[in-house]
């Protein structure tokens, strides 16, 4: 870029605004890059990491979140506008940190750059005063000084090594090593930011899905990944529109749990069967058993088992004689005994007529206990296991409102038909399996079998091998820079003054650690031996 | 697999004996902390010729001085010194002889407190770390054998009563209000990655607890050198500020890989069992946290202006992370590592 006015860093007598432009970029710069500022936000980055833990989090239970809110008032309406159920995909955090991605650059480009100069660089010269190191040794020895020397070239042998001659006709060697720290520290940090980039492109590729399916082998035990519509739940990533998804199919044929007398689970195994890529055209099916550890990795995918739960299966047989059958879900309301609650609604058959049928739809809503006790008339769970099922229902006739257009959970009924008179409360009674109970109008409801069903989740993240590699580069780049010492050793060589030829030589040898690690003096006054011990050897060869 | 209740029993009484050793041993070392001799005057010899070298360093810098009180550690071998193993006076002291049981007893409650782990995993046939009570108790354990260890290279016996307070204290909680019967795992817990992920994290949080001590000593020390009014009693009794300062920092640099390591190996776990590597979990996040407040105290600490006291700081608020991370995490917060704290 060419103008007329000064772009020099020395602007200040001359403040023209590009000049003050560029010396604010310059500084901001620099302040962004300072290792005070990287530790700042450091800090920030940790405290503002904190209130995801503390508040609860839209993207993992929003349920819990909105009752947080209501509950919490202006407090809580006000933590909501600030971003603080989202912490993770929030303005503040976002800032936090790219500057730190930012300052991070900056500090590792010029170390970088630095870096590579030293790999070419040689050893610094030795010090004049040597004994002015924190680590030193002096020694006269009975042997030439090409002899010393020569020997402390092979004990060095691994070390960076450069020799000179001095004014004085004194003889140095300086060492270094140790240069696979600063290695190790570079490979840590560009790991760190390889990890933050795949980790934000898999924000933009990944998805995750879950859906519930029953674990009889059935019609309603088969799930194909083959739209965004067959998931009871998707959160796509950022650019995934579910046009894209990777084409599989799961069938589940069966479920089983195994508890400790406690009621503690011990193993949760579903036995599928899947298919994908030419499997799916040939229709050939593949056998797979899903564990919670284990989940089926097929085309690009993984599937997990989530959990598990039961669907009882009610019959209605209607006056004039005609069945209806129907088995869906009923969710978890207590985990432990897996007391559940659901409704299995019924439209009564051949009612083509909306205004009739919305006069007769049923509702069988209520509780299912695997393992039945009963306080008085009230029924609930002593154990997960399918023992002893009973189930306890309020039966509802009227209008369900399906038909409003309304969305409605499948495991309730819409409580404002129910205010509203549409939908009225015919009977209510606890059934074992097998019992019926007779409906006002000769309407006969069975409580027929159980049925399980899983709930699986389906998750896609092209880029989790790559955090995968960078996090073993950082871990290794991180032992690397701990372990390894940057050190520097000197010996330098004077033949003893006066007596010129008497083949006696002062030895001394200085070290310096480089790099904010203790326990260097161990290595130097080993090293240092040798190096004397060698010196004296020396003199008979 | 059935739990062996014989065995579950006899890890119990272990247990039990391993905390009232370590109270032992703590009443051992305070009487020497008490009555022994106070640091400064048995390090006035030393010190006065770490002072000569540090005169005459090229750096001046807490680097140079660090290596110079190695250097003179060793070329120390001929003065009595209060290092055990060292036997170089023929007449210990009393506190010194106390000092020196206290030493005994806490191998001897370490070695009972290793028996009960390894009881413990035999009974319920399983990696004896898969519930709070267990892991509690292995943290214990990882710090105590760090501190077991650094006794032999650092003259810091007298110290050892402060780092068994947070260690009888966490045992004492864990074997009372968390104690939880032996029993096999949940589905989601039986994985190989159990026995990595858990144990390199009971490692690293166990190492750090060392550190976690050190800083706290260190920070009252520098008060006192700031402020002779402070920290009396305390801080005429410590070890110099530069030895407190490295023990923290070396046991740190040991801890944080294994650290890192656990989290890793916790991330690739998730990935199988949950469906995700990362997912913001509470106990995720404050394992970030920590991790992030122990990177930035090893940044820290080769930063001008923010080693010593800022440093120290840090890396107690890093084990404060790791304290909170274990309680309040688990028993507070409702995430997916919930089931641990039961």
């Amino acid at each position: 870029m060419s103008t007329d006015q000064s772009t020099r860093p020395s602007a200040q007598h001359s403040p023209s605004r590009f000049g003050a432009l560029l010396a604010f970029l310059r500084n901001t710069w620099r302040g962004l890059t300072a290792m005070r500022t990287a530790l700042t936000l450091l800090f920030l980055l940790a405290l503002g990491a904190m209130p995801g833990a503390l508040l609860p989090q839209r993207s993992l239970n929003s349920a819990k979140t909105d009752q947080y809110i209501a509950d919490h008032g202006w407090w809580g309406r006000l933590l909501d506008r600030l971003q603080f159920y989202d912490v993770y995909s929030s303005v503040w955090f976002s800032a936090i940190y790219i500057l730190l991605f930012t300052s991070l650059i900056g500090c590792l480009l010029p170390r970088t750059v630095e870096y590579a100069r030293q790999l070419r660089a040689k050893p610094v010269l030795t010090p004049r005063n040597l004994a002015r190191l924190p680590h030193h040794r002096q020694s006269t020895v009975d042997a030439s000084a090409d002899a010393v020397l020569t020997a402390a070239r092979t004990r060095l042998r691994g070390w960076r090594v450069a020799e000179h001659t001095e004014e004085d006709g004194a003889r140095s060697i300086s060492a270094e090593r140790g240069f696979l720290r600063e290695t190790g520290n570079l490979v840590f940090h560009f790991g760190l930011l390889g990890i933050l980039v795949a980790f934000a492109l898999g924000g933009i590729y990944k998805y995750e899905g879950h859906v519930i399916v029953l674990a009889n082998g059935g019609e309603n035990s088969e799930f194909c990944n083959s739209g965004v519509a067959n998931y009871d739940y998707f959160v796509p990533g950022l650019s995934v529109d579910g046009t894209q998804l990777s084409p599989f199919c799961v069938k589940v044929n069966g479920f089983t749990a195994q508890y400790l007398p406690t009621g503690q689970p011990t193993s949760y195994q579903a036995d599928i069967q899947y298919q994908a890529g030419a499997d799916l055209s040939t229709g050939t099916w593949r056998p797979y058993d899903l564990r919670v550890n284990s989940p089926l990795r097929t085309a690009g995918d993984r599937v997990y088992l989530l959990s598990h739960g039961y669907a009882p299966r009610f019959t209605v047989t209607y006056p004039d004689g005609t069945q209806r059958s129907n088995v869906i879900q009923w969710e978890q309301a207590d985990p432990i005994t897996l007391l559940s609650s659901g409704a299995t609604k019924f439209d009564p058959p051949d009612t083509p007529d909306p205004e009739q049928r919305r006069k007769s739809q049923l509702a069988i809503t209520g509780l299912f206990a695997p393992t039945a006790v009963y306080d008085g008339t009230v029924l609930s769970s002593s154990f997960p296991e399918l023992r002893d099922p009973a189930v306890a229902v309020d039966i509802y006739r009227g209008d369900l409102g399906s038909d409003s257009g309304r969305g409605q959970s499948i495991y309730s009924i819409d409580q404002s038909m129910v205010d509203s008179g549409r939908l009225q409360k015919v009977a209510r009674k606890n059934l074992a399996l097998g019992e019926e109970i007779t409906l006002d109008d000769g309407t006969r409801v069975r409580f027929d079998n159980v049925e399980q069903w899983v709930s699986l989740q389906v998750s896609h993240d092209p880029t989790q091998n790559w955090v995968l590699v960078f996090a073993v580069l950082m871990l290794l780049g991180l032992v690397t820079s701990l372990v390894v010492k940057r050190r520097r050793i000197w010996v330098r060589v004077t033949p003893a003054g006066g007596s010129g030829g008497s083949g006696r030589t002062v030895v001394e040898v200085g070290g310096l650690a480089r790099t904010d690690q203790a326990g260097y003096g161990e290595e130097f006054t080993k090293v240092a031996d040798e190096l004397l011990r060698a010196a004296r050897a020396g003199r008979e060869s | 697999m059935p739990v062996d209740e014989s065995l579950s029993t006899f890890s119990d009484w272990s247990y039990g004996s391993a905390v009232a050793v370590y109270l032992l041993a703590m009443i051992f070392l305070l009487v020497e902390q008490a009555f022994g001799r106070t640091a400064r005057a048995a390090a006035a010899g030393r010190t006065a010729r770490a002072a000569a070298l540090v005169g005459a360093g090229a750096g001046g810098s807490s680097v140079v001085q660090a290596d110079q009180t190695d250097q003179s550690d060793q070329s120390d071998q001929d003065r009595p010194r209060i290092t055990p193993g060292v036997v170089s006076t023929p007449q210990r002291s009393r506190p010194e002889r106390f000092g020196r049981m206290g030493a005994a007893l806490i191998v001897l409650g370490a070695l009972l407190h290793l028996g009960s782990i390894v009881l413990r995993g035999f009974a319920a046939g399983r990696a004896p770390w898969g519930n709070m009570y267990e892991y509690m108790s292995v943290v214990c354990f990882v710090a105590v054998g760090t501190w077991l260890a650094l006794m032999r290279k650092f003259p810091i016996r007298r110290l050892s009563a402060f780092t068994l307070l947070p260690v009888v204290v966490l045992m004492f909680i864990g074997g009372t209000a968390l104690y939880t019967t032996a029993a096999p795992v949940q589905p989601s817990l039986q994985s190989y990655w159990l026995v990595v992920h858990v144990s390199a994290a009971a490692s690293g949080s166990g190492v750090l607890l060392v550190p976690g001590v050190a800083s706290l000593l260190y920070l009252a020390r520098k008060a006192n050198e700031r402020d002779p009014g402070r920290f009396v009693k305390l801080a005429a009794r410590l070890p110099e500020a530069d030895l407190l300062d490295r023990l923290a920092y070396r046991t740190t640099i040991i801890a944080f890989p294994v650290y890192t390591f656990g989290i890793f190996c916790g991330a690739i776990w998730a990935e199988s069992a949950w469906g995700r590597f990362w997912g913001w979990d509470p106990k995720e996040i404050v394992a970030f946290v920590a991790w992030v407040v122990y990177a930035a105290y090893l940044h820290a600490r080769a930063t001008a202006g923010w080693r010593g006291n800022r440093a120290a700081w840090i890396n107690v608020v890093g084990f404060a992370m790791t304290v909170f991370n274990l309680f309040f995490v688990n028993l507070v917060t409702t995430g997916l590592h919930s089931y641990a704290g039961v």
